[in-house]
């Protein structure tokens, strides 16, 4: 179902092709990481620490290195200086100090799981005996398992070198703290009818992609490295290694495999320079796979936390004054994406009064990376549950109390600046007419939820080349990993300019040395800022098919034009001539053709979505199932709406996940005891019904097609809906996530026990 | 004249003023400016002659991408946020 405002004559844009890279994939020819092999390869396994937080005193490898079949071993000493600075590194800042701690650890272990040691050997078995035969001496230290603790006066301190902007010289914990405001916040309590106060925790939970981390390096005699693995972004993998290394970026050369899931957890190294050391110490490619366990306490989560939330309303609903306090774990270094939480926790709504005070903090947990519109759902969590308990106070219907203090263009952005055309209302209004949201929700312990989100999406820097072949067909050639099914959007907007069909031009994703540098795919920016690049190298071959037209037409380029993929000559007598038939006489009329194209996008387009959900709950066990569940988001021009509505799905299923199963469950002493699918419980195709979908096309006026970027913020609604659904379901609000049911039943008999103290009291 | 907008925790440098009008028509100079009238913002803004890796800088809405090249026009409004692109390491 789509409700779209773009315009547009589109023969291969917004219809619903096979994708491109299908059949590799279902007959098992694609090519994935752990499947890359080569003559005389060695396999590698690394040493993980089983404390939290501890000192290292000693490592010795002797034993190890004697046990045939291993060849050798790295640990931190193997790694170079890396500087305590921060640099840009695409879409990420980064440390490359604290990247480097994070790859092998230096002095300190600082979560469960953490890398202390690399083996290479003959045999994945014998790098995994020669493990046991590592001796490591360990200092154990107190673990700091939450921001609660760890930002107590007198906490144990993770990073004896962190410093915050605040507190000038002291070590501490906290390592920055963010503050937006606007307008007078007490006034703004003072205008209020009705003030509401909560106080919100979220456990870290993890991007659960199915294809584990894998990394084969290979480390030539002429200083010359290569990497196979599975990524979202190549040309940050050549630039972290390159740090972690101490190699110039244009001695390393990443090829991405196939990926197998990344949702944001792929934007990063762990395997990658080991590979590559490793090769170097023996000679030999290495290859390196995770195990799920490994996956689960050594990659990077999304964080939990802490939100204190107050938001006050007139008594006819209108937003007035909100006061906000978050803390997210960072994991072990610096870089929770609490000031995108902080940016977007009202960003839907216009609030004259507020401040907002998000502060990052380390703890002993694995350092957390992006996931889905990093830091927002647990935001979304908060507010959104907060807006439904105000629209309750108000006595008016959630939808429309979204719509009444929603921001449309023109309102300001939480930084300030105006929101250019945005499509937020139109998603509450396609949930308001949705046949879900018309339908009656009937039977005990059911209860219906809404909620809304936000997130910012990206541009940055993505090149293209459009490649005419001599039979008239294409090729497109992006640095874009290929993680939704963007291969297939960045063929039809080719087919789309060329005016030829999607099955005439074939997407293929290069290496790091085959195409201009590409950042990270990311921030839902991969159809939009690749898309815009694809979109003006696919322009450039036109240009210059038609310059060759000209030639052979023996006119001026400006005398020919080029529509519905035929070449036309002004005039009368000249019949058109397609591309197929220009394709041949390239060689004497200048040779092969291909339109190239880099940008640094501008014109971002901010996507908004809001989901219904209806859920049933049994109030004796506190399991909940959703019944129904509509989501309805702006992507701006949906170039392949099939693709759309997977992005919206999947992001969706993942939110029902984090509302009701997903957490990261550590002991006393800081170990992960959950570290595998069995008890880390991702949603099945039985938790979940068919999640319908309505795709809002409000144009982007920023890009030439109308695109915005569809990969994010469907995953921010989902845990408010739910928790607002169990709060009409059975009368209790839920301000931890998960809502797993023992948690959920926890709160239904305090409820019950509650009523029934004051029914005995009456 | 192009307005700054002084982040919240930049404000201890401004005495809690909140927008500048400056008469810059780039980053860099608008940055000159602020750090004229308001010593030491400046220094918390840049690094090795370039905007800081941990901020951005939007104009007029949008996230710009040249730092202290950036131009801006008579009537933009300037504000440096936290760079958001998932964080450290």
């Amino acid at each position: 179902m789509a409700a779209s405002t773009t315009t547009g004559d589109f023969k291969v844009i917004g219809t619903r092709p096979i994708r491109p890279d299908g059949v590799d994939k279902v007959t098992g020819r694609a090519k994935f990481g752990a499947d890359y092999a080569f003559p005389g390869m060695l396999h590698g396994k690394v040493l993980r620490s089983p404390h939290a937080h501890a000192i290292i005193k000693s490592i010795k490898i002797d034993k190890a290195l004697k046990l045939p079949g291993v060849k050798a071993i790295v640990t931190s000493k193997d790694l170079p200086d890396a500087e305590n600075k921060l640099e840009q590194a695409g879409e990420m800042t980064i440390n490359p100090m604290y990247l480097s701690m994070n790859i092998l650890a230096h002095d300190k272990v600082l979560y469960d799981g953490h890398a202390i040691a690399a083996v290479a050997a003959t045999s994945p078995h014998i790098a995994e005996e020669a493990l046991r035969l590592i001796e490591v001496e360990y200092e154990v230290l107190p673990p700091v398992m939450t921001v609660d603790v760890a930002m107590k006066p007198g906490a144990a301190i993770l990073l004896k070198d962190l410093r915050n902007n605040e507190e000038g010289d002291k070590p501490t914990n906290v390592a920055q703290h963010f503050q937006f405001k606007r307008g007078d916040v007490a006034a703004g309590f003072k205008a209020a009818d009705y003030v509401i106060e909560r106080e919100f925790s979220t456990a870290m939970v993890h991007q659960g992609y199915i294809e584990p981390h894998n990394a084969v390096g290979i480390y030539n005699s002429d200083g010359q490295a290569t990497i196979y693995c599975s990524t979202q972004g190549a040309f940050d993998v050549r630039s972290l290694s390159a740090y972690v290394l101490g190699m110039p970026v244009g001695k390393i050369k990443v090829v991405p495999a196939e990926i197998g899931g990344g949702f944001g957890g792929k934007t990063t190294i762990y395997l990658e320079p080991l590979s590559v050391l490793l090769s170097k110490k023996t000679g030999a490619p290495v290859k390196l796979v995770m195990s799920r366990s490994e996956v689960l306490r050594a990659s990077g989560p999304t964080p939990g936390g802490k939100i204190k939330l107050k938001m006050g309303a007139t008594r006819d609903g209108k937003l007035v004054a909100a006061e906000i306090w978050m803390a997210y774990e960072a994991g072990a270094f610096p870089g929770s994406p609490v000031a995108a939480g902080a940016l977007c926790i009202i960003a839907p709504y216009l609030v004259e009064n507020f401040q907002i005070d998000a502060y990052d903090v380390v703890v002993n947990r694995p350092k957390t990376n992006a996931y889905r519109a990093p830091g927002t759902t647990q935001a979304a969590f908060a507010s959104e549950t907060v807006i439904d308990e105000l629209a309750e106070k108000c006595g008016i219907d959630p939808i429309d109390f979204r719509i009444n203090n929603g921001v449309k263009e023109g309102s300001p952005q939480i930084m300030g600046p105006p929101f250019k055309r945005i499509g937020f209302i139109q998603t509450c209004e396609a949930i308001k007419n949705s046949p879900h949201y018309k339908s009656k929700l009937t039977g005990k312990f059911r209860g219906r939820g809404v909620a809304s989100g936000f997130w910012f999406n990206a541009g940055m820097q993505s090149s293209a080349s459009v490649n005419i072949h001599t039979d008239g067909t294409a090729s497109v050639v992006t640095g874009s990993p290929d993680i939704g099914g963007s291969r297939a959007s960045m063929a039809m907007i080719t087919a789309e300019v060329l005016g030829m069909p999607m099955t005439d031009v074939r997407p293929i994703t290069a290496d790091t040395d085959s195409i201009g540098h590409t950042d990270v795919s990311a921030g839902s920016r991969v159809t939009f800022a690749t898309g815009m690049a694809v979109y003006e190298a696919a322009r450039d071959a036109v240009r210059q098919l038609i310059e060759r037209a000209a030639k052979v037409w023996e006119k001026k380029p400006d005398e020919v034009e080029f529509r519905d993929g035929m070449l036309h000559a002004k005039g009368n007598g000249v019949p058109p001539m397609s591309i197929k038939q220009l394709a041949p006489r390239f060689p004497r009329t200048g040779g092969p053709i291909t339109g190239r194209a880099s940008v640094n996008a501008r014109g971002v387009g901010p996507g908004f979505a809001t989901t219904v959900v209806d859920v049933e709950v049994d109030p004796d066990t506190g399991k909940v199932q959703v019944l129904r569940c509509t989501i309805a988001q702006d992507a701006g021009k949906a170039i392949h709406p099939s693709y759309v509505e997977g992005q919206m799905q999947g992001g969706t299923a993942q939110g029902i996940g984090w509302a009701l199963n997903e957490e990261y469950f550590y002991d006393d002493k800081g170990t992960l005891r959950n570290s595998g699918f069995l008890d880390y419980r991702i949603p099945t195709c039985l938790d979940l019904p068919m999640i319908e979908t309505v795709i809002v096309e409000e144009a982007n006026p920023g890009h030439p097609l109308g695109v915005r970027g569809v990969g994010e913020v469907s995953i921010v609604p989902p845990v408010a809906a739910v928790a607002n659904a169990i709060y009409r379901a059975v009368g209790v609000r839920m301000t931890q996530a998960p809502m797993s049911p023992p948690r959920l039943l926890k709160a239904i008999l305090k409820h019950r026990g509650a009523a029934q103290h004051s029914a005995a009291a009456d | 004249m192009p307005t700054v907008v002084i982040p919240a925790l930049l404000r201890k440098f401004t005495g809690g003023v909140e927008r500048a009008e400056l008469p810059g028509r780039s980053i860099r100079e608008l940055i000159r400016q602020l750090g004229e009238q308001f010593p030491g913002i400046d220094k918390q803004l840049l690094e090795d002659g370039d905007i800081r890796p941990s901020i951005a800088v939007s104009i007029d809405g949008e996230i710009a991408t040249g730092g202290v090249l950036d131009t801006v026009a008579e009537n933009s409004e300037v504000h440096f946020i936290p760079a958001l692109g998932g964080g450290e390491v």
